[in-house]
């Protein structure tokens, strides 16, 4: 317990004081605790679940659009904003921008929230590929419809707010950073007690054998839309902030990106190792590493490298990083070990 | 909205025949997939980007002078040894796993196969222009290029010729052997991993055909894949795995549900509504299997 208590410690330190010992990775930095938000909700889905979802890019994007069209609409006409697109007709006072700002992440979680709840009752009654199948085409699906929608832009983009004009140069990015972070230690504080209760055992029941769980009187359609619910609320939130820092909501390259964010959520958790609390966020502070190495150096062709990376992860390492020590060393996660077992298997091999 | 087509009546007729002569492409590609479905276990998620690769062997046979018609023959043979070689690299490692697995790596496969395309041939929207003229009908008033009638065509001769295949010949008795129980046809002495390979082959060069008839009557895109996969996905599980008939008429009336979606929503939503019509008979089907306290399986 104490060792935890260090190491929880630590990283909140290094949290706080990295945007001010590592100014340059400001944005980096923060797009890593939006990276590491989403990979911690998947795994609700897809790790305890077992329910393998593409559609938690739903969420994000809808998040995202929610909270630029709240911060634009409070205060000016939304339809004469994205009209004027990138030239500056209207311009938020500080003020505006943080109490828009503020409003904007509130409906950004609690509306994305809602629609989990509606929707999942009819989308988490499908199983197995089934679900992956029908999440992805509900992902793809709200793409190209908010891609024909005028008021948010259509297919031009929405341009969200630029920064107001206060403090130095840096604060645009520490506000940013701050912004991810508290969301990030927020996901991880409910995750993390979220799992420490009966619902995670629910959650692997529901994954271990469904008919089972229901046999045994679990309700499992309210577990698993509850779940998908925490899962809604976190990617919402991480979708305003992602939309804000990029300064630019495009429906299918920036919101309901599936080839790109909605697999990185994926791989990201499966790479760490899903069904594990700390598997997603190793996994998506290493993907992260990876992906700015190829887009820094193989520039041009960093999906190439992106595709031969998803097919080797998934071949190869099924189980991630987390599956692969559990295996190494069981005793560490708190698995009973005969010693006498073990040493028949070396042997075997 | 637009209600034009309920104003001018004629237009529903254009509008139908457009879809049903494109529904019988789609068919051909569902095809492909339920067999790799049936026989294997697979979810091919990079089944369009095999179309559009084929469609792009045919745009560069038009390229170099020669007729791209003559690419239903070519890019099957061509897309024959991609889908082998593919399914040695990759999709051997992933038949026996869970089905998640496999709709992962073939989304990686996708992903790679776009980009490379992206790369290799452009981005831009290309077409093989086939020249073979329109045929008015209705006194001018619906256009039918006799393109997409080649095209319905050759899907149903090859279409045809595959189900022969599949009853007469040897290897087709030993993939519908496999499909039925892998284990048994193994120990009566069929190479599985061969017939594995060589059905991941067919499929190849059915794309292969497809996607010439696409580069022959639409256009091509690096990025158009994934619709494919999911309107040959969907036309699948409509039809249900191993029913003929069904897959051609379910590929008609989502080829007619496209044309129409097109005229009354507008183009913008074409693609959207073909995917949000996914999730719908998906849940459509959730709730009449729960009713008798099932699940799609």
């Amino acid at each position: 317990m104490n060792k935890n208590i260090i190491l929880y410690s630590a990283i909140l330190i290094f949290g706080v004081l990295a945007p001010f010992m590592l100014p340059a990775f400001k944005v980096q930095l923060s797009i890593l605790c939006i990276l590491i938000v989403l990979a911690l909700t998947w795994n609700i889905q897809g790790g305890e679940m077992g329910y393998n979802s593409f559609g938690n890019i739903l969420f994000y994007g809808l998040g995202m659009y929610i909270c630029a069209s709240a911060q634009v609409g409070m205060f000016f006409p939304l339809a004469e904003w994205t009209e004027s697109g990138g030239e500056k007709t209207f311009v938020h006072s500080p003020t505006q921008f943080f109490q828009g700002m503020a409003f904007g992440l509130l409906l950004a979680a609690i509306i994305p929230t809602i629609v989990a709840g509606m929707i999942g009752y009819a989308i988490l009654g499908l199983r197995g590929h089934y679900f992956a199948i029908c999440t992805l085409g509900l992902g793809v699906a709200a793409g190209e419809i908010s891609g024909g929608i005028e008021i948010i832009g259509a297919g031009q983009g929405f341009t969200t707010p630029p920064f107001p004009n206060v403090g130095s140069l840096e604060s645009r990015g520490q506000f940013f950073y701050f912004l991810s972070f508290i969301v990030l230690v927020l996901t991880f504080i409910t995750v993390k007690s979220v799992y420490s209760t009966r619902f995670r055992l629910v959650l692997n029941a529901i994954r271990d054998n469904e008919d089972k769980a229901e046999a045994m009187g679990i309700q499992t359609m309210k577990y698993k839309i509850i779940g998908w619910m925490i899962s809604a609320f976190f990617c919402g939130l991480a979708g305003g902030i992602m939309g804000g820092l990029v300064g630019y909501i495009d429906s299918t390259d920036v919101a309901f990106d599936g080839r790109e964010m909605g697999v990185f959520m994926v791989l990201m958790a499966i790479l760490g190792g899903k069904g594990t609390l700390w598997g997603p966020v190793i996994g998506a502070t290493l993907f992260h590493l990876f992906k700015e190495g190829f887009w820094t150096y193989f520039l041009g062709w960093q999906y190439v490298a992106l595709g031969v990376l998803i097919v080797v992860i998934v071949i190869y390492f099924p189980e991630g990083l987390m599956g692969w020590l559990r295996e190494k060393y069981p005793e560490r996660f708190g698995e009973v070990v005969d010693e006498a077992d073990r040493k028949a298997q070396v042997e075997l091999k | 909205m637009d209600l034009l087509i309920f104003q001018v009546p004629i237009l529903m007729v254009q509008a139908s025949l457009d879809g049903i002569l494109l529904g019988i492409l789609f068919a051909l590609i569902a095809y492909g997939m339920a067999l790799q479905w049936g026989v294997m276990n697979i979810i091919n998620i990079a089944q369009g980007d095999l179309v559009i690769l084929g469609g792009y062997i045919t745009y560069f046979m038009y390229l170099s002078g020669i007729h791209p018609a003559l690419g239903v023959i070519v890019a099957p043979a061509i897309m024959y040894f991609v889908g082998v070689g593919l399914y040695k690299l990759v999709i051997n490692k992933v038949v026996d796993r869970d089905l998640f697995i496999s709709i992962l790596a073939t989304f990686g496969i996708s992903i790679l196969f776009m980009q490379l395309m992206n790369f290799v041939f452009g981005a831009d929207v290309v077409l093989a222009n086939s020249e073979f003229g329109t045929t008015m009908l209705f006194n001018n008033s619906v256009t039918l290029p006799n393109s997409k009638l080649f095209s319905a065509l050759i899907s149903i001769i090859f279409a045809i010729g595959l189900v022969v295949y599949m009853k007469k010949s040897k290897l087709g008795r030993a993939i519908r052997a496999t499909a039925q129980n892998a284990r048994a046809a193994k120990i009566l002495g069929v190479d599985t991993e061969k017939v594995y390979a060589a059905t991941f082959g067919i499929n190849a060069a059915l794309c292969g055909v497809a996607g010439s008839l696409v580069a022959i009557t639409f256009t091509i895109h690096p990025y158009m894949g994934l619709p494919y996969t999911i309107r040959s996905f969907m036309i699948v599980i409509i039809a249900g795995l191993g029913n003929l008939p069904g897959v051609a008429i379910s590929g008609m009336g989502l080829g007619m549900f496209e044309e129409f979606a097109d005229y009354i929503l507008g183009t913008e939503f074409r693609i959207g509504s073909v995917f949000l019509l996914l999730v719908l008979i998906l849940v459509y089907r959730r709730f009449k299997l729960s009713k008798k306290r099932e699940y799609l399986k």
